[in-house]
């Protein structure tokens, strides 16, 4: 079975209404190319689940989103991000901000069919008091109290992946796979972008097969995007664009988000958003990252 | 070699400060968030504590903390976990970690704030990074805190506009808890070193660092603070803290990271 399609194919499985969960972290590999995709549909009240970077500032600048569930979003070596900022401060977003490792239990919830877990995350901060949906529960088992949290079920999760083939085997070879996993399995609809397409035989090779994260069935939908996780990172492929991140942030002062937006996105294929930000064979030479 | 240096800078006298916390931890995850806490981390894990486990900022532990300058790739760094994201958090909930952070508003609590500034919840007057890790960081480890400018909207009067960490504030502590289940050591300034020991864990004043005086203190902290007796001097840093900071980092970036990079000793 052929799960290939095209990204604006995959993106038409997203209605409006729906939670999106976007794998990655900050500036790390993010599905860029599905987000664009997304940016260019007329889909909206969306809400997102992410540890967030430009994915989630793009989304909330161009008006799709009607709650962001968070614990940050940032671009790292610029800590703030520039347009979910602005709709923050703007008032225009609906909230769930939480403890980072409260989104991963949550994801867990929602992949193992569980209503919640209890945990002492969150405890004694604002977490608990400015979501209201938020319980903090007895337990059965000693006499403190826990934060149930709610399982995070995502209609659809989008990722991006270093190689997969069309059934759906997903490999990410870099050293962290973020909490990619996790998304694909709280997601009904797991959708994923990869650099490489490859033949099912390459993970037969060596021990290929061990940097692959999730069974097949987790995934409903393959997209081929080389470079696709531009102006984010596919470590080992690529590092994330430091000037385009750059001027990406720089937008937000001078010109607006629409700026940015017709100028690298609408009415663009894929193709033409890599010639505007100089070609594949220079996304592919971006250095990685060193701290 | 154990002489006190005279020449020294204001971020290296931090940095030997900040290594102090990490002193008695044992072998816990040390991380410091920033240059100059990451470096006071090092510090301790390079001499008076090498049980301390660091990363690399990426997905992996290491046996030796990398210089934090001077380097273009992590070949050749000494691996020796894998530890990525999701690992950290099983890390953390372990106990098994001591974070130096660098909150942008703390209180009277040892409550700190990377959220949001001002205005509402619903609308923030300056929206920030979120509370990222803080609710767990602070509920399940040590946690020290780094302060490059001490003045009043860092140490704020009141509670900070959102609560991201837990501190000792009675009126918050949840069902089963008490005050001495919360554990937060040393706050590094550029005045100062502090600690929450005083009177039911009120903040106190610890050291002074060379030509700063209580008064400068008390004047750029907005809540009432604790302050013994006798005060000493925040210990100048040795001559061999002070090489081993340069292989820490051969680039000097600690020289900016403080406004006009200052002398230690402000006598």
């Amino acid at each position: 079975m052929s799960k290939l399609q095209t990204a604006a194919q995959a993106i038409a499985r997203i209605e409006d209404g729906m939670t999106i969960g976007i794998g990655g972290w900050g500036p790390r590999r993010k599905p860029m190319a599905l987000v664009r995709e997304l940016l260019r549909s007329d889909v909206k009240d969306l809400t997102v689940v992410a540890y967030g970077g430009a994915d989630v500032g793009m989304l909330c600048a161009s008006g799709k989103v009607k709650k962001v569930v968070f614990a940050f979003v940032s671009l790292d070596f610029i800590p703030l991000e520039p347009y979910f900022r602005q709709a923050r401060q703007s008032g225009v977003i609906e909230t769930m901000e939480i403890d980072e490792g409260m989104m991963l239990l949550g994801l867990r919830a929602a992949a193992w069919r569980i209503p919640y877990i209890p945990t002492s995350l969150g405890l004694g901060t604002d977490v608990v008091k400015v979501n209201p949906g938020l319980k903090v529960i007895d337990s059965p088992y000693d006499d403190k109290e826990w934060v149930a949290m709610p399982a995070l079920k995502l209609d659809v999760a989008l990722i991006h992946a270093d190689r997969a083939d069309e059934r759906g085997v997903c490999q990410i070879k870099g050293p962290d796979l973020y909490m990619d996993d996790w998304f694909a399995r709280a997601a009904e609809t797991t959708i994923v972008s990869c650099d490489e397409l490859v033949a099912t035989e390459t993970f037969a090779q060596g021990d290929e097969a061990r940097s692959v994260h999730w069974e097949r069935s987790q995934t409903q939908s393959v997209v081929h995007v080389p470079g696709g996780a531009h102006p984010t990172s596919c470590t080992p492929l690529y590092g994330f664009d430091v000037a385009h991140f750059k001027a990406y942030n720089a937008s937000a002062k001078d010109g607006g988000f629409e700026g940015y937006f017709n100028q690298f996105i609408a009415g663009k294929t894929e193709e033409e958003y890599q010639q505007a930000v100089g070609g594949l064979d220079a996304i592919r030479q971006l250095s990685l990252p060193v701290y | 070699m154990t002489t006190p240096a005279t020449d020294y800078s204001l971020a290296e006298l931090m940095i030997v400060a900040g290594a102090e916390a990490f002193r008695n931890d044992g072998e816990v995850l040390a991380t410091g968030i920033g240059l100059i806490p990451r470096l006071a981390a090092s510090l301790a894990m390079k001499t008076f504590n090498a049980e301390l486990m660091m990363t690399d900022s990426e997905a992996w532990m290491l046996s030796e903390p990398n210089p934090v300058s001077g380097r273009s790739s992590h070949e050749g760094q000494k691996q020796e976990t894998w530890m990525g994201f999701s690992r950290i958090f099983d890390n953390v909930w372990s106990g098994k970690r001591h974070a130096m952070v660098g909150p942008t508003q703390i209180d009277r609590y040892g409550q700190a704030n990377i959220s949001a500034l001002g205005g509402t919840y619903e609308q923030p007057k300056v929206q920030m990074l979120g509370v990222r890790g803080f609710p767990g960081n602070s509920i399940n480890h040590a946690n020290s805190f780094f302060v490059p400018a001490h003045n009043i909207r860092v140490f704020v009067d009141g509670e900070c506009d959102m609560v991201g960490s837990i501190g000792y504030n009675p009126e918050r502590l949840p069902k089963g808890y008490s005050l001495e289940d919360i554990d937060i050591r040393l706050v590094v300034t550029d005045l100062c070193v502090m600690d929450w020991n005083g009177p039911n864990h009120m903040l106190q004043l610890r050291s002074l660092h060379p030509g700063i005086d209580v008064e400068q203190v008390l004047a750029n902290t907005g809540f009432e603070i604790h302050v013994p007796n006798e005060v000493p001097v925040t210990p100048a840093p040795t001559a061999q803290q002070l090489e081993i900071i340069r292989q820490l980092d051969p680039e000097n970036w600690r020289a900016k990271q403080l406004k006009d990079n200052p002398p230690g000793d402000r006598r």
